[in-house]
């Protein structure tokens, strides 16, 4: 990929949009919100129709052999109308880690997640109160998770720790943790229905979102990514995880703009669409500003994806369009004026994205303080 | 290789030849050259590229131009970044009175002018702000009265780049006051040593003096300098400014103020790069500087892919506003006290001192917003006010 889209993925974009369009207006999304519905089957049916499960997965562990650039493709279209959030977790993140795995047994557990036939979620969050360095206040820190397990055979594991904010859990059969074992740092894989698991949902700020707090009170696990390379394979899915929450965050910015660029140009007050009066419209043009500027760092990270360049790329991405989507968010409100504060209208729920994508994976403050580290400044 | 990556390589090879041995440096320093000095650096550069093949690369070849596309233009922006090429006195003269020239000129115009504009030969200026006429040009009052032959032109105009070294300017004056604003202006070529011009220097609240007051006493134009069709220079202008904005888009190095690397390293040997505050606005101004970039590489792979760009080099003049603001700001804090007085030079003074000015030429921040509200995404216009009406009775004139 580079900075701007090639005509396949424009015909992409439109193939998924449409889709969405069809299947997943904003009445489904919400209504799935107060539920635990959720609308997988329709997506894996049409997922498997256009080909657009297991972009990122190599061909011969049947996925489709194409590229982040693709998925971003999809990612952007879905944060457009909130739907589908699984899609970070089982066809970007897990992934991810399966194939960083040494281990052809783990890899294979590819195969099945583009055929559809599992699910399967990822739990990079440690409770802050888990860590044990208490100097941190960084939740992905991974480094220091509590999470702790040990060897019981040739790739097995027994596991014992929390782990938070693990998105999409109900529907999934495995979770992905990272661990601490006496060899190091590894990616283990748990079966969320075996004995020692359990699992409570969370409230959440985002509701298009649910997330769950794990336990494993000797849980049995196997093994995704050894001490060697899981260091490497962690602070790389993380990277992933942000650039892909940047793009998902442009598509909802950009959703934002425009419902508040068509609302001021249909709601009259003092005899005229406010979409005319300057404080109105200037507003409208910083927020073209912000979503541009996020586009441009979202892109970016993309078109960098597997360079050396990446994870200065992610970190900048994720200031970028987390600031751009939080203030963008609240400006769709305000200039939505009184009706933007109703829970019938969709603002709030951008709003609740906006802040939670932000937080989530680490925020801007930590971000930054990243990128000048990698920037070696 | 592709032609497009045959020609980067011409270019690069050309200009690693020739860039070095001719000071096109930003490490060479020439803050002492006078301007003449700088004149003559400019028209040596330019006859350099011509003899190159390297000049003037989206013009059609009949008027000294190479006749190729937008795609080898932005090769070449891309490929001279690096450099230095002194041929800031050019900017008017090849972004807007040229191409304004090419679209609305007669063959004679074309063919007297655009050939010694295009080597460099002929310097040009651009005559449209007044006093009372600065981000509402059309409410311009300099006059411009039919006498025979001739028009002569009794006015003054502000802000005027270059206009003490200019050959030519290009004039927009009123010709008819009992119209409303925008249909009573023509635009004209003027030569600037004309009887009855004067150009006074402006000197800017930074010390700089690049800008000028240019004053017509009974200036006579003959009837063949009209561009474009008398009465119908709003229409002429829109041209102009349009290729103002893509040439003041064109993605340029950001190299007014410190940036981030220089910020850093002054951080450090102030011993206040352990300090998170300092860490993250250094980080800020990074991030800044990176996204003006950005866009700039955004519209450029568009050209280069045959797409047309989208909004983002409409964009891109806030974003650089924003970015030097930041990156001025962060500088002064780590001068700390030598920002208040200093022995010798302060670029963090000058840094500061230099900023406001991007949030006003070529459009102010105001204007751009409101551009970009109205073209972009489509807002209603603001409710016309006294617009419609003829100049002549809107109160502040006095024609």
């Amino acid at each position: 990929m580079t900075l701007v889209q090639s005509p396949e993925h424009t015909a992409l974009r439109e193939a998924v949009g449409d889709f969405l369009a069809r299947h997943l207006p904003f009445a489904k999304v919400r209504d799935a919100c107060s539920s635990e519905r959720t609308h997988n089957d329709e997506w894996f049916r049409f997922g498997a129709e256009l080909g657009v499960l297991g972009l990122a997965v190599p061909i011969d562990h049947g996925g489709s052999g194409a590229s982040l650039a693709e998925q971003a493709v999809v990612l952007e279209a879905l944060g457009g109308c909130l739907a589908l959030p699984a899609y970070l977790s089982g066809e970007i993140l897990a992934p991810a880690l399966l194939m960083g795995s040494a281990d052809p047994e783990a890899v294979k557990l590819l195969t099945r997640i583009s055929a559809g036939d599992i699910r399967v979620t990822v739990g990079l969050t440690a409770e802050t109160r888990d860590l044990d360095d208490s100097t941190s206040s960084n939740s992905w820190n991974v480094r220091a998770t509590a999470t702790v397990a040990d060897e019981v055979g040739p790739g097995r594991y027994t596991v014992n720790g929390v782990k938070t904010l693990v998105p999409d859990v109900h529907g999934a059969t495995a979770v992905l943790i990272p661990a601490r074992t006496a060899a190091g740092l590894v990616v283990l894989a748990v079966d969320l229905a075996a004995p020692g698991v359990k699992q409570r949902s969370l409230t959440t700020l985002d509701i298009t979102r649910p997330m769950a707090r794990l336990e494993f009170d000797d849980a049995a696990a196997i093994l995704v990514v050894g001490p060697e390379t899981a260091d490497a394979v962690i602070e790389h899915a993380l990277d992933l995880a942000r650039t892909a929450i940047a793009i998902e965050q442009v598509g909802g910015a950009q959703a934002c703009l425009d419902m508040t660029v068509a609302y001021a140009k249909t709601r009259v007050q003092f005899g005229r669409p406010i979409g005319s009066f300057q404080a109105v419209k200037h507003a409208c043009a910083d927020m073209l500003v912000a979503v541009e500027s996020a586009r441009s760092a979202a892109y970016h990270a993309v078109a960098a994806y597997q360079s050396e360049e990446f994870p200065i790329a992610a970190a900048m991405a994720k200031v970028v369009a987390g600031e751009a989507f939080v203030d963008v968010a609240a400006q769709t409100i305000q200039l939505h004026g009184g009706i933007g504060f109703t829970w019938e209208h969709n603002a709030h729920l951008f709003y609740r994205r906006a802040h939670s994508t932000s937080l989530w994976f680490g925020d801007a403050d930590s971000q930054r303080e990243l990128l000048i580290q990698r920037l070696g400044f | 290789m592709s032609d497009l990556e045959l020609f980067r390589s011409r270019v690069r090879h050309w200009l690693d030849m020739e860039a070095p041995r001719n000071g096109w440096s930003y490490d060479d320093d020439t803050a002492e050259l006078t301007e003449s000095e700088h004149l003559l650096r400019a028209q040596k550069c330019q006859r350099m590229l011509i003899e190159a093949g390297l000049a003037n690369l989206t013009w059609p070849t009949e008027f000294g131009g190479q006749g190729l596309g937008l795609a080898e233009q932005v090769v070449f922006n891309e490929e001279s970044r690096a450099c230095n090429l002194p041929l800031r006195p050019f900017i008017i003269g090849f972004g807007m009175c040229a191409p304004t020239l090419l679209a609305l000129g007669t063959p004679d115009q074309q063919s007297r002018y655009l050939p010694p504009l295009l080597a460099g030969d002929e310097i040009w200026c651009q005559l449209f702000s007044e006093p009372g006429a600065g981000s509402d040009v059309a409410s311009l009052t300099t006059r411009a009265v039919r006498a025979g032959d001739d028009w002569i032109v009794n006015g003054q105009k502000v802000w005027t780049s270059g206009a003490h070294f200019s050959d030519y300017g290009i004039l927009l004056a009123r010709t008819d006051p009992d119209v409303p604003k925008h249909k009573g202006l023509t635009m004209f070529i003027v030569d600037m040593r004309s009887d009855g011009i004067t150009v006074r220097p402006i000197e800017q609240m930074d010390g700089g003096a690049r800008f000028n007051e240019v004053y017509f006493d009974n200036v006579r134009i003959p009837a063949g300098a009209v561009i474009g069709t008398v009465d119908d220079g709003w229409h002429a202008a829109l041209t102009t400014l349009s290729n103002e904005r893509v040439s003041l888009g064109a993605a340029r190095p950001l190299d007014e103020v410190a940036g981030a690397t220089e910020l850093a390293a002054a951080a450090r040997s102030l011993g206040r790069f352990n300090d998170a505050v300092v860490r993250q606005e250094v980080a800020r101004v990074w991030i800044a500087g990176r996204v003006v970039e950005l866009l700039g590489e955004r519209v450029t792979a568009a050209i280069l892919q045959g797409q047309i760009p989208g909004p983002e080099g409409s964009l891109s003049k806030l974003c650089r506003t924003e970015y030097t603001r930041k990156a001025s700001r962060l500088g002064s804090k780590l001068a700390g006290t030598s920002a208040i007085a200093w022995d010798g030079d302060s670029r963090a003074a000058q840094a500061l001192l230099y900023t406001p000015s991007l949030s006003i030429a070529g459009g102010t921040d105001e204007v751009l917003r409101s551009i970009i509200g109205e073209r972009v995404l489509g807002l209603p216009k603001e409710p016309v006010g006294n617009d419609r009406r003829p100049l002549r009775e809107s109160t502040r004139s006095k024609l």
